[in-house]
């Protein structure tokens, strides 16, 4: 399975956030705005962090915004926000976060092929800085390796 | 030798630990099999884990268990994940 869908609308770049709660819901809006989950699964994502710590921000600046399947997940997908000011999530190693992704995944049976895909683009090293530096939704889609 | 690969919703942030790890170890020759699980579920699948892969937010929910628990701080950098599992395996 490639990627989950990531298309233009669910791209938003050089945004404003305050703070690492803002900016998680600005992600989890890419996903409504796509169709891919409710605007409750932005709550479920916050939860997490607020509930497990800030162990979502899994490289140096990039966060990955996800929670568990259930009903506000509408299909699988996925949404980028950078930001233009980076946020602190109280990560030990890799604050401050300037890319947040949200992952939505519908079958948590078939989301490894999913993270598999997301590994094989982050596993470049550049791609991060690559994708905070972007600016069009198209040049995102293309440091994915979708364009 | 069985690996278990620990976040908040076992699916997400474990999994990429998971095949990042799997990737690695292929590297390093050794023979694995490779679980993602939440947090709320390890106590199910760790019982005859010898290694625990997660981020440092969990070490004390994971608390006392007989299984190697490493902490990795950047998930997709394999020579992180390669130093760590060589140590702990190899």
């Amino acid at each position: 399975m490639p990627l989950p869908p990531l298309p233009l609308e669910a791209i938003q770049l050089g945004a404003e956030a305050e703070s690492w709660r803002a900016a998680v819901l600005l992600a989890g809006e890419g996903l409504v705005r796509s169709g891919a989950a409710r605007a409750g699964y932005s709550a479920e994502m916050i939860r997490m962090i607020d509930e497990h710590g800030p162990y979502v921000v899994i490289a140096p600046g990039l966060a990955l915004a996800h929670a568990r399947p259930g009903p506000d997940v509408l299909a699988d997908g996925l949404a980028i926000v950078t930001l233009s000011t980076p946020v602190k999530f109280g990560h030990p190693h890799n604050d401050p976060v300037c890319v947040v992704l949200a992952l939505a995944i519908a079958n948590p049976l078939e989301h490894l092929s999913a993270v598999a895909s997301l590994a094989n683009v982050f596993n470049d090293s550049s791609a991060i800085a690559d994708l905070a530096g972007a600016e069009t939704p198209e040049r995102v889609r293309e440091i994915m390796g979708l364009a | 030798m069985k690996i278990v690969t620990i976040c908040g919703a076992g699916i997400g942030s474990s999994g990429i630990l998971k095949v990042n790890a799997e990737r690695v170890l292929k590297k390093l020759d050794i023979e694995a099999t490779v679980v993602a699980a939440d947090i709320g579920s390890l106590a199910a699948v760790v019982g005859d884990a010898q290694v625990i892969l997660t981020s440092s937010e969990f070490v004390d929910a994971i608390g006392s268990t007989f299984a190697d628990v490493i902490v990795i701080d950047n998930y997709f950098d394999t020579a992180e994940l390669t130093t760590k599992l060589d140590a702990a395996l190899g």
